[in-house]
């Protein structure tokens, strides 16, 4: 899917974010570089509070300026302006144009007091010089595009009268119909129940590939990624700690955090069935109280003297291997049947 | 909607004969006339007056009568202080009233709603702080104060004859009531509205802005954090677009509540404002009567001000139907 010869869409290099919260200086996302390519899904997965969301929102330049500090040295390239350190007026023209977002709640995302069609228009009046007849069939068509039945009534509801999945299926529609450059889906399908997940993911892959639309899906449902991802970035306490195309990831786990999390997916027709699915021990580290060495180390099985004094660079280990952040990586293949059919 | 409306008013109007019901009872503990006559009265002035406004009839036929006159809108019976028709009166204070209570709210409603946009959109920066602190200090201050202090430097050092500022003590022109003397001469009009009534506006302003930019500010606060709001800065809308139509129309409901809670004030007026302006407005004319012992008059204006509740209300469950379309009127 990476063709070697293509220019990525969007170059995220050094990203740092902090926050300034009552008990100091805290970062959040601490130097995550990474690339997208056009028409590529990328999955950025992690534990709550691991840094991903906070990244896709810096990348967006969401986050609220009195608390949030971009690092100056971060780079968010994209289409020739770095978007860490772009006006407000030069990001308002990327929102929802060239870059869009959907989020978690599709039961608040959208606003309670306009139609649907409203907030459809909205967008497109922001960013194309059509006309409101233009618009309106415009509106419908996106509905349509999105499979929501009998759209030319649907533009005039309001979002209390649509299920939380047609809600998305909205929110979608509004991300794409200035056709974007990238799609940032944070948690797209993590409020809705399971059969709706998987038409909300199956329509948005579909939409990817006729529009060519980069996805950022952040999750933490790694039956999610499997099914859509072409490459994984696995985040743990604001740091990248892996990065891997999916078969690769989900074939050879390196990193004992990934290894973790991907056995504790339920797996389809899984020998032991009837007993509890594998934990990971302990919790995520406060990001006041990070150690020095690995932030995994607390609950890493594998600890030793130097994973505590030293932290991990993310590297490929050997030639050949994917960049994974641990002084000693796994290097044997996972018999893991968690295959393509989750979510 | 209208179907709601009047089913509304029916259900309202056995609470408004209850209402008429509990003002006469209680107005009739002791007897009026005597308050009003005082104790050496001659019988024959006593029974005038008595008959004057039917108070020797059983209180049943009394209540029914009121009523009627109330259904028919005739406010014929006059005051027995000052000899005049009750309808008469009331239609000169509400004017006067207005002209001080309808800026009033509409300034104040104004302001303070904008001042909660920008403080909760710098939440948390020099501007909110200010903003709030003043707020904060403008309340805890007495609207006594305001009146004194007002009248002291705004009404007599710089203001008055050949002061720098247009407003006077007190007074009233009644030639403010009256649409010709608006539509005749504007200027002239607006000239003397400043000088009788600018000054309490500006008062009853600042006094109400503490408490309302508090309060719309933190409704604001609320909608600042919504995920609509999110979804609106995601979709490239400016801080404008954002503050004045995702974060306002939702706000709606909340600023109709504030708003036409104090509805009913636009025609009882500020009593303390009315005495103190001398504006012959409702408040000063119901205190007047009320000190008086003028039974008749504060007997219907009481009927009248539960009148202006009970419309409001329903008013207000109307309006919120208006703005959020989720809001079903059944």
């Amino acid at each position: 899917m990476i063709a070697g010869d293509r220019k990525p869409v969007l170059e995220v290099r050094g990203l740092t974010t902090r926050f300034r919260t009552d008990r100091g200086i805290v970062t959040a996302v601490d130097d995550v570089n990474f690339d997208v390519y056009p028409g590529e899904t990328i999955g950025i997965v992690g534990e709550s509070g691991c840094g991903k969301t906070v990244t896709s929102k810096t990348i967006m330049r969401l986050l609220p300026e009195q608390n949030s500090i971009i690092d100056p040295s971060s780079q968010i390239l994209f289409g020739g302006t770095n978007l860490a350190t772009a006006s407000e007026s030069q990001m308002r023209r990327v929102r929802g144009d060239k870059i869009a977002m959907i989020f978690q709640e599709p039961m608040t995302s959208l606003n309670p007091v306009f139609t649907v069609g409203w907030q459809l228009d909205e967008a497109l009046r922001y960013h194309t010089k059509l006309s409101k007849k233009q618009r309106l069939e415009r509106s419908i068509e996106m509905l349509r595009l999105v499979e929501i039945p009998n759209p030319e009534q649907r533009v005039k509801e309001y979002p209390h009268q649509l299920s939380g999945g047609m809600r998305q299926r909205v929110m979608i529609a509004i991300a794409l119909c200035c056709e974007p450059d990238i799609l940032i889906a944070d948690e797209p399908t993590t409020a809705l129940d399971v059969t709706i997940q998987a038409q909300i993911l199956a329509l948005m892959d579909d939409l990817r590939k006729k529009l060519n639309t980069a996805i950022l899906l952040i999750t933490h449902d790694l039956g999610v990624v499997a099914t859509v991802c072409d490459r994984i970035i696995v985040m743990y306490a604001g740091r990248v700690i892996e990065q891997a195309p999916v078969r690769d990831l989900f074939k050879r786990p390196q990193h004992p955090y990934t290894k973790a999390l991907l056995e504790s997916i339920p797996k389809a027709g899984n020998k032991e069935h009837g007993k509890r699915l594998p934990t990971i021990k302990g919790i995520v580290p406060s990001l006041f109280e990070l150690p020095a060495g690995c932030r995994f180390q607390d609950r890493c099985e594998f600890k030793q003297q130097r994973c505590i004094d030293e932290e991990p660079r993310l590297e490929p280990k050997a030639q050949g291997d994917h960049p994974v952040r641990c002084h000693f990586p796994l290097n044997q293949d996972v018999d893991l049947t968690v295959s393509q059919s989750s979510p | 909607m209208w179907s709601y409306v009047v089913r509304r008013l029916l259900y309202n109007i056995p609470v408004y004969l209850g209402i008429i019901l509990l003002v006469m009872a209680s107005l009739r503990v002791n007897d009026p006339v005597t308050a009003f006559l005082g104790k050496n009265a001659t019988e024959e002035s006593y029974l005038a007056i008595q008959q004057n406004f039917g108070l020797d009839r059983p209180f049943i036929v009394q209540y029914f009568d009121r009523v009627w006159n109330i259904v028919t809108f005739d406010f014929s019976a006059t005051s027995w202080e000052q000899k005049r028709p009750i309808g008469e009166l009331v239609a000169d204070a509400v004017p006067a009233t207005a002209m001080i209570t309808v800026p009033a709210l509409v300034i104040t409603a104004g302001i303070s709603i904008l001042i909660g946009l920008v403080c909760s959109f710098f939440r948390g920066r020099w501007i909110d702080k200010t903003l709030m602190l003043l707020a904060v200090l403008g309340m805890s201050i007495s609207f006594l104060v305001y009146i004194i202090v007002g009248q002291y430097f705004f009404g007599y050092q710089f203001g008055g004859d050949g002061g720098i500022l247009p407003f006077d003590i007190e007074g009233y022109d009644v030639r403010l009531s009256k649409l010709s003397f608006w539509l005749g001469s504007p200027f002239e009009a607006i000239g003397t509205w400043m000088r009788f009534c600018g000054l309490p506006v500006l008062i009853s302003v600042i006094v109400a802005m503490g408490y309302d930019t508090r309060f719309y500010r933190a409704v604001m606060v609320e909608e600042t954090g919504r995920d609509y709001i999110t979804t609106a800065r995601a979709k490239g809308a400016t801080s404008t677009k954002i503050m004045f139509v995702h974060m306002l129309k939702n706000a709606m409901i909340p600023i109709i509540t504030r708003v036409m809670i104090s509805l009913p004030f636009l025609i009882v007026g500020s009593i303390l404002l009315e005495v103190f302006f001398s504006i012959p407005g409702m408040g000063r004319t119901l205190i007047g009567a009320i000190n008086a012992k003028d039974f008749p008059v504060v007997e219907y204006m009481s009927a009248l001000f539960a009148a202006v509740v009970i419309l409001t209300v329903i008013l207000t469950d109307v309006l919120y139907a208006v703005v959020d379309p989720r809001v079903r009127l059944s």
